[in-house]
């Protein structure tokens, strides 16, 4: 529900281990609200979300501070999971080199990569993403597209909320209807 | 136990590299002590007098104006939405922000303001008392103003509607603040209002963080 009204209604569906799920549709389709309701961040109004799994959020916002350096920013959320995995998940979305420059300086595309770079501070099964591509340059969108399938590849669940494709193979595709 | 000193330990970063929390409060606090004597009169006995209860409302609206910055950062940067989906409690959350908040900005404010209060004649004798006690509830103000910024978190100038909110939760400390200060103390001195006043910080801590998870939920959804 948003406002008072239905945003969408009907949806039955489940993933299981290695699946690719792209939740597609127009804007105000509702995409960004299932990922919230998968995330426990909503409730539904009807109905119940299950995730057998622990897993990991990415929404709209990057959650970045910009005083702190890329380092120390990936280094919190390392401490609050209980990890010290931080270089590997820099080098994987091509941030080593800025680890200690302050977030501040950085463009919207690579405070997106540093945002998206928690996904590998700490092995969660699903991973949620909201818009992962946006901002995102052709090589930062094959190393997600990399990075997507190696999870997969062990065993992980991916469910994206996206305007642009994946264009992974077996993907499974959800489609809201937008509201008139 | 680690996420809440991973979560202090942030916080405390912010606040010396942003600014924006202690310095403007020591401005704060400073302004009114001078002013004072100006708007009050010269009067040294009247001065002396007036100075504790001045000093506690001094400290108290010094911390109500960094209030509002406890959580709107979090909450506008999406800081708390990822706190939440990593399964953080967020009662727990909530404390280590306000923990922070009493380390950065009202402790430091409770240690320097009493020497400040010679501004205002206080007694020389009165002041390691005044700093027990300020020392002691000041924690109590940061964790009530932090329900404050989470109620106001949201929304755009918030710190007047947190302020309006939280003072009326302020009153039981600043009456036992200024009771264990003031000059007119009866035969058993500071110690019963000392112990009431850490009983309402104790209180306070016990309370901000589920008020303060609680309105924190209402924005995250």
């Amino acid at each position: 529900m948003r406002g008072g009204k239905r945003i969408f209604s009907g949806l039955n569906f489940e993933t299981y281990s290695g699946d690719c799920l792209e939740v597609r549709g127009a804007n105000g389709a509702g995409k960004s609200s299932l990922l919230r309701l998968l995330a426990g961040l909503d409730e539904p109004a009807e109905g119940s979300v299950r995730l057998t799994e622990g897993y990991h959020y990415v929404g709209h916002l990057d959650a970045v501070k910009s005083v702190l350096t890329v380092r120390e920013n990936l280094g919190f959320w390392a401490r609050l999971m209980g990890t010290a995995n931080i270089d590997a998940a820099l080098h994987a979305f091509s941030l080593g080199s800025l680890a200690d420059d302050p977030a501040g300086i950085l463009s919207q595309g690579q405070k997106r990569r540093l945002a998206l770079s928690r996904l590998l501070i700490a092995w969660q099964a699903v991973w949620l993403l909201d818009e992962p591509t946006v901002g995102l340059d052709a090589a930062s969108l094959d190393q997600l597209r990399s990075l997507i399938t190696a999870h997969r590849a062990k065993g992980g669940v991916v469910v994206a909320a996206t305007h642009v494709s994946l264009e992974l193979p077996d993907t499974k595709t959800i489609a809201l209807g937008a509201r008139t | 136990m680690t996420a809440l000193a991973a979560i202090i330990a942030r916080d405390l970063t912010l606040a010396l590299r942003q600014g924006g929390g202690l310095g403007p409060a020591l401005g704060f606090v400073l302004a009114v002590l001078v002013m004072v004597p100006l708007s009050v009169g010269p009067d040294q006995a009247t001065l002396q007098r007036l100075a504790p209860g001045i000093m506690w409302l001094t400290l108290l609206l010094s911390v109500l104006l960094t209030a509002d910055r406890i959580f709107s950062q979090d909450l506008e940067d999406g800081s708390l939405e990822v706190m939440k989906t990593a399964g953080l409690w967020l009662e727990g959350v909530a404390f280590a922000k306000a923990a922070a908040h009493w380390v950065s900005v009202s402790l430091p404010l409770a240690i320097i303001a009493p020497f400040l209060g010679l501004l205002l004649n206080i007694d020389a004798g009165r002041i390691a008392v005044l700093l027990l006690a300020m020392v002691i509830g000041s924690l109590g103000l940061s964790m009530l103003a932090a329900i404050g910024g989470a109620v106001t978190a949201g929304l755009r100038r918030g710190g007047l509607l947190a302020t309006l909110l939280i003072l009326p939760l302020y009153v039981p400390t600043l009456i036992f603040g200024i009771s264990a200060t003031s000059a007119d103390l009866g035969p058993s001195g500071s110690l019963p209002s000392l112990l009431v006043l850490t009983a309402v910080t104790l209180m306070s801590c016990v309370i901000s963080p589920w008020a303060s998870a609680a309105a924190l939920r209402t924005y995250l959804k």
